[in-house]
């Protein structure tokens, strides 16, 4: 069996995360409760009239993909694998309010087109001419950890060798006022928000694309071993500790091995005994967070697993990470927890290259 | 396996509205829209109301119509696979859709402001929720996804399936599909004037556009020791897959069918079986113009002048989109189990750009093997092989 690689990233985010560094510069916004994506500099990979046409989650995923593959010095894969909860929702907002608004006549199939969930994915291997295998996954908070898993499998089994997968989710004025209805976004009274200290219900919505380059052979970019993957579609509170301990188990790992792990918390007080579940097996850990940064979306991992590939290449936390005070000297195996709503719970294992 | 459709509401039914050659394209009863009079669909004739008493689902529930569909049709294959318990072994549920739960958005979009009693349904929008509503109501706790690739969204399902067993990762998964008409796919489609007024034509030199249907299928696939183990009846074998993107256009498919042709390749290749194994294709086939000539060309591009006999299916159903391929899996076994081949309906005229002519009656002949094609927006090309267990 081949080993999987992590060579080559990309992440637009919130934070300026498109680029080179590590954090060394952020914002944290506590008092909004969405945040947009920084955008990057469009016109390096989309034509500008392209970049009028697009919605934001189809110039970020694409931005990232090929930030990524630029970083890993791929011109072509073998695959393209998107993750997506809400797919292109800018565009199925405004092809339903066409509709509706003038009852069902004159209407253009512009937006119908973009508002496809699999139009990323699409426009990403239009783009570059791959011919490869595509998916796109929608499976909520595991849309990304859906791709990933289908990508290791591909590069395990030795039917692909190069991977590009990734994740994108963008926000939706119409969506952003249903979610705020139904309190899945915080009320702007509740500021400022603290995600590691709920006193509210609901989250910060960010948006954001991350995608990665992975390889069955390690290059000198190489920023991680993907080693392993598992979702679970629902589980009970009393769940998440065999879940976690189960998981290590399989991977000859105990709890002490782990050299940090990368937690999900949003700042959802009606869902954040997952996570307290999840940290009191790791109180003499690393502990890190990142969605005080990025905001959550189903995607929202991407940023997460960007964060920890850096930890495992650098060897080092940034402070703005850090739950607890506790570093380590060497990070060699870095686990990441993260679920939404009770539900799409999933782990993810890092190596370090050379371990 | 499990199906509902516009020809049935199950394998039963559903075969033999296959072998009569009785089609499921009506006028819409339950759909608002000002399409009514002029265009057809293939609608299942279960109003929302009926579905929910079927599958007693407790008066708060807030599925939307695709979760009903979607829970029906899995609910049936679980049946039909004899699973007493569905945990027993590890087991996961790989759905598809293009619309999730849109049929509630697009009826509560401004609604939703005012009428709290709603509200529920907010949540059902997003595709991956459908998977969970019919996850959860067959009690899966495991792997849960979901594949939305447009049109070869099912295709994908099953060969995600294939793949997760292969690898040791799951004994047992249910995979397929399951779309609900809704106002929004109507409107795109009809804005891209690729729906016809009549019934659609497959392969006929004046097709006109396709029939949107309605539908949900699923199939239990199993690995091979729990085949042995619990001494289950083997439908049929998945032989092979592939996936190819035709990385043409974002809506049309490129008229040298590259996409198609490199996804038929594959399953070959993950088959190991030769062209000439293969005794039916059933062709996706929408009667599009754009896709009719493009698949055309991909089969002659595979098959090249000894095409095996092919046939759309589409005539019955409608295109049923992120369903179609799970629906036309079904329809591909039951080609295996009894040896038949379905006719592709109202065809009358051969294309002028080749002269391939689609079985268009029922033929009944020794069916080994059957390639079942299905591509969606996106350039997204799949193929799948079956064999006769």
């Amino acid at each position: 069996m081949e080993k999987c690689y992590i060579n080559g990233i990309g992440c637009v985010s919130a934070q300026k995360t498109f680029g080179a560094g590590f954090l060394d510069e952020v914002e944290i916004n506590t008092t909004d409760n969405v945040l947009s994506a920084v955008n990057p500099d469009y016109k390096a990979f989309i034509s500008p009239g392209a970049i009028r046409r697009m919605a934001k989650g189809v110039k970020m995923g694409i931005s990232a993909s090929q930030f990524a593959l630029d970083d890993a010095g791929i011109a072509m894969p073998d695959a393209v694998i998107t993750g997506t909860g809400m797919g292109c929702i800018q565009d199925s907002e405004k092809f339903l309010k066409a509709i509706i608004n003038n009852k069902e006549e004159f209407l253009t199939p512009t937006s119908f087109i973009q508002s496809t969930h699999n139009t990323v994915g699409a426009q990403i291997a239009l783009n570059m001419q791959c011919k490869g295998y595509n998916f796109t996954y929608v499976n909520g908070a595991v849309s990304l950890e859906s791709a990933l898993l289908d990508s290791k499998m591909q590069i395990e089994s030795g039917e692909a060798k190069t991977i590009l997968a990734g994740g994108v989710d963008e926000t939706s004025e119409h969506t952003i006022s249903l979610y705020k209805l139904i309190d899945l976004i915080k009320d702007s009274t509740d500021a400022p928000y603290d995600v590691l200290n709920p006193k509210s219900k609901g989250v910060v919505l960010g948006e954001g694309a991350g995608f990665f380059v992975l390889e069955n052979k390690k290059t000198a970019n190489t920023y991680a071993v993907f080693e392993d993957i598992q979702m679970r579609n629902t589980l009970s509170e009393s769940e998440v500790k065999p879940f976690i301990t189960d998981f290590l188990n399989s991977n000859h790992l105990s709890l002490s091995e782990i050299d940090a792990i990368v937690l999900g918390n949003n700042g959802d007080s009606g869902f954040d005994h997952y996570y307290r579940e999840a940290t009191s097996l790791f109180s003499e850990t690393p502990q890190l967070y990142y969605k005080h940064l990025s905001g959550e979306f189903y995607t929202a991992s991407t940023f997460g697993i960007w964060a920890a590939v850096q930890v495992l290449k650098q060897q080092q936390i940034p402070k703005v990470l850090q739950i607890n005070k506790i570093t380590k000297q060497q990070y060699k195996s870095v686990l990441l927890y993260n679920q939404y709503r009770g539900k799409d719970h999933s782990l993810i294992l890092l190596k370090h290259v050379d371990v | 396996m499990g199906i509902i459709s516009s020809i049935g509401n199950n394998v039963e039914e559903n075969y033999s509205a296959l072998i009569q050659g009785k089609t499921g394209i009506t006028q819409t009863d339950y759909l608002e829209t000002i399409h009514k009079d002029t265009l057809k669909f293939g609608e299942i004739k279960f109003s929302n109301a009926e579905l929910e008493k079927i599958l007693n689902l407790s008066p708060d529930h807030r599925f939307p119509r695709t979760s009903l569909l979607g829970t029906f049709a899995a609910k049936q294959a679980v049946e039909n696979a004899g699973i007493q318990e569905v945990n027993e072994v590890p087991t996961g549920l790989i759905s598809s859709t293009s619309v999730g739960g849109m049929d509630k958005t697009e009826k509560y979009f401004y609604e939703y402001f005012d009428n709290e009693s709603v509200r529920k349904f907010i949540l059902s929008h997003d595709a991956g929720e459908t998977s969970h509503q019919i996850a959860d109501y067959l009690g899966i706790k495991g792997f849960v996804t979901t594949i939305s690739t447009a049109c070869s969204s099912a295709a994908n399902a099953i060969m995600l399936g294939a793949r997760l067993i292969q690898s040791g990762q799951l004994e047992r998964v249910i995979v397929g599909g399951s779309d609900a008409l809704s106002i929004f796919t109507i409107n795109g489609f009809n804005s891209l004037m690729i729906l016809t007024d009549g019934v659609n034509t497959p392969f006929d030199q004046n097709r006109k556009g396709l029939n949107l249907g309605e539908a949900a299928a699923y199939l239990v696939l199993e690995s091979d020791s729990q085949v042995k183990k619990a001494n289950k009846n083997v439908l049929a074998y998945l032989s092979g897959f592939g996936n190819a993107n035709d990385a043409f256009h974002q809506t049309a498919s490129s008229e040298n069918g590259e996409g198609a042709t490199l996804a038929m390749q594959k399953a070959f290749v993950v088959s190991g079986l030769k062209t000439g194994d293969i005794d039916y294709i059933n062709a996706h086939g929408t009667a599009t113009p754009n896709n009719d000539l493009s698949e055309g060309r991909a089969i002659q591009n595979v098959f090249g002048n000894t095409v095996p006999v092919f046939s759309s299916t589409k005539p019955f159903t409608g295109h049923t989109l992120a369903a179609a391929a799970s629906v036309e899996a079904v329809y591909s076994i039951l080609a295996l189990q009894n040896n038949v081949v379905f006719p592709n309906m109202n065809f009358k005229t051969p294309m002028q750009e080749f002269g391939l002519v689609p079985q268009t009656e029922l033929l009944e002949r020794e069916i080994n093997h059957v390639l079942s094609n299905s591509f969606g927006f996106g350039g997204n090309c799949s193929t799948l092989i079956f064999s006769k267990s």
